[in-house]
């Protein structure tokens, strides 16, 4: 059974088509990225996926169960976090869990343990009794979190969790998400940050503007591109010649050369694999190289070359406006 | 089915203790909402009241005995618009996202914010009797019918914040949903009973501020605050607006919630 599907679904916003036709589908205890820019349509399949919103045309589904006719039921297996921190800023940290595990309607006895359990989890313990407006961005969105693992949901929805974030905080929510998926969790994650879906994901979905334009895993995705560079730069001219002749065997096109760095670059399928050879190469010429190294394709360039759009462009926070369609 | 409606029950009461810690975190939220009647109660009995004057002018004697009822009318109302303002303002914080992304009940979330202020209305409304008494204010018809009193209004106030349930939600932020209240509760309150009798209107105008549910309340408030007479079947007209108000709004306001894309 997939963790979560969606069939050829159309959403329309009065002239804009927010999705255009998009089928996704992602097997259980997987982790699946889903990376667009600001606008692709992001947000728009996490709310048809948590049951806020509903497609109008074709099918949506979660643990086999489809959403617009189950919603109750699908509701009681996931769990939705995102860039707009839900919480309620008056309320403490552990109210605002307690809160959610009471709406789960689990017994009072065990809303208050997970809610220990989870804010020891999610290092809220301190700040547990304080109320949540004197918490820094990074706690605001790990109480989001926590208050979307409260019934130990089997898929996940994580909207956008990291956007806006420092790199530590980024990096401790990232260990939080793997620990949850090895715990048997199925997640959805959106993200515009190419580095956290290449981090992370399983698969990756690239949308924009409604469409999906490109599907794999990352190495996939990277493969499109063509393989990994090896480069080293010569320490003198006179080496040219020994130094392409000694690459013809082993780079998978033919060696350039840049006259003006005396940089030599080698397109190669499998870099780290190669690397090694390169060097032994060069020994047996009796070349010493200034500097080498292997670079692979960043999925930034991935997805320049299919978007012509570069990434990372964050948009200021959306907190107080109306609901983004990212 | 029991488990059903046991749900309803508990859901509601969570969302109610989540607003009413609102108010208790926060107090400055009830300060300012009783210093805007405690203005218009000291206004309206110092400037208007000599005019008026007392005696057979209006009944219940004191302006001050029939301008608080009145004055507690407006609160009801006031207090209603907070109902939109606060859905409003959850909606625009994603936190209504949340709570319908969870397996609750349907109907807590407008259920527990208009439980919570009806709360928020009793204690106003004790608040104003005690400012009232000051300005010389009292119940001359029995401890019972005065409770019974405040209980007509809190429900009045109620049905009202289902209106204002079902505007906030479809305003979609709070300043939006604060503007498209006032602008039917100012002239509903003043061409009405509320502040002063009725008798010198227009009668096209009379006609209708006799008739319309915020007079209603007032008239009734008085009648058992200072057991002066009231034209017969006024309370069953009244219970009649509070029920349309509820068969109409609870089931929009809910249906809104639930199609909130």
């Amino acid at each position: 059974m997939s963790a979560f599907e969606v069939k050829n679904v159309y959403k329309y916003f009065g002239k804009t088509h927010a999705l255009d036709g998009v089928s996704l589908k992602s097997e259980e205890g997987k982790i699946f990225g889903l990376l667009g820019p600001n606008g692709a349509g992001k947000t728009t399949i996490v709310r048809m996926l948590s049951t806020l919103s509903k497609p109008d045309k074709g099918e949506v589904y979660v643990l086999g169960m489809d959403v617009t006719k189950n919603a109750e039921k699908v509701r009681r297996s996931i769990g939705l976090a995102g860039q707009f921190a839900a919480v309620d800023e008056i309320l403490t940290g552990r109210e605002n869990i307690e809160m959610v595990g009471h709406l789960y309607h689990l017994p009072r006895k065990e809303v208050k343990k997970r809610a220990q359990d989870l804010l020891e989890r999610l290092n809220l313990a301190e700040a547990a009794d304080r109320p949540v407006k004197t918490y820094s961005g990074g706690m605001r969105r790990r109480l989001d979190l926590g208050a979307s693992l409260v019934v130990r949901p089997k898929v996940l929805f994580l909207d956008e969790p990291t956007t806006g974030l420092d790199p530590r905080t980024r990096l401790d929510l990232w260990a939080i998400i793997r620990e949850l998926v090895q715990e048997g969790a199925s997640i959805l994650l959106t993200t515009q940050y190419l580095e956290e879906a290449d981090e992370l994901a399983d698969s990756i979905t690239v949308i924009d503007h409604g469409k999906v334009i490109a599907e794999g895993t990352s190495d996939q995705l990277k493969r499109q591109l063509g393989g990994d560079v090896i480069e080293f730069q010569l320490s003198n001219m006179a080496d040219r010649e020994k130094a392409l002749r000694s690459m013809d065997e082993i780079g998978s096109k033919k060696a350039d050369f840049d006259e003006e760095t005396l940089m030599v670059s080698v397109p190669v399928k499998d870099g780290s694999k190669i690397l090694a050879e390169v060097v032994r190469a060069l020994d047996k010429a009796r070349i010493e190289p200034a500097s080498l190294s292997l670079h692979r394709p960043s999925l930034d360039d991935v997805f320049l070359s299919l978007t012509g759009k570069k990434t990372d462009t964050t948009e200021p926070s959306k907190h107080h406006s109306k609901k983004g369609r990212g | 089915m029991f488990e059903i409606i046991a749900h309803e029950i508990t859901d509601t009461l969570v969302i109610t203790k989540r607003n009413l810690l609102r108010y208790v975190r926060l107090p400055r939220l009830l300060f300012f909402s009783s210093i805007q009647p405690i203005m218009f109660l000291t206004l309206f009995n110092y400037v208007f009241g000599g005019a008026i004057g007392g005696g057979g002018h209006v009944p219940g004697g004191k302006y001050i005995n029939f301008l608080l009822p009145g004055i507690l009318t407006q609160v009801m109302l006031f207090g209603a618009v907070n109902t939109g303002i606060g859905l409003a303002d959850d909606m625009g914080k994603g936190i209504i996202d949340r709570f319908r992304s969870l397996p609750m009940s349907r109907a807590a979330v407008m259920a527990g914010r208009t439980t919570a202020d009806a709360v928020r209305n009793v204690v106003v409304a004790i608040i104003m009797f005690l400012v009232g008494s000051l300005y010389g204010f009292r119940f001359l018809n029995g401890f019972w019918n005065a409770v019974l009193m405040v209980a007509i209004m809190v429900l009045f106030g109620f049905a009202f914040s289902w209106v204002s349930a079902f505007v906030g939600l479809s305003s979609g932020d709070p300043e939006t949903a604060q503007l498209a209240s006032f602008m039917f509760i100012f002239p509903f309150t003043f061409a009405s009973a509320a502040f002063l009798p009725t008798a010198t209107m227009p009668h096209w105008l009379r006609v209708f501020a006799d008739n319309q549910p915020i007079s209603l309340v007032a008239n009734t408030a008085r009648h058992l605050a200072l057991g002066v007479p009231i034209a017969r079947g006024t309370i069953w007209h009244l219970f009649a607006y509070i029920a349309g108000i509820l068969v109409v709004f609870v089931p929009l306001s809910i249906q809104k919630y639930r199609s909130k894309a």
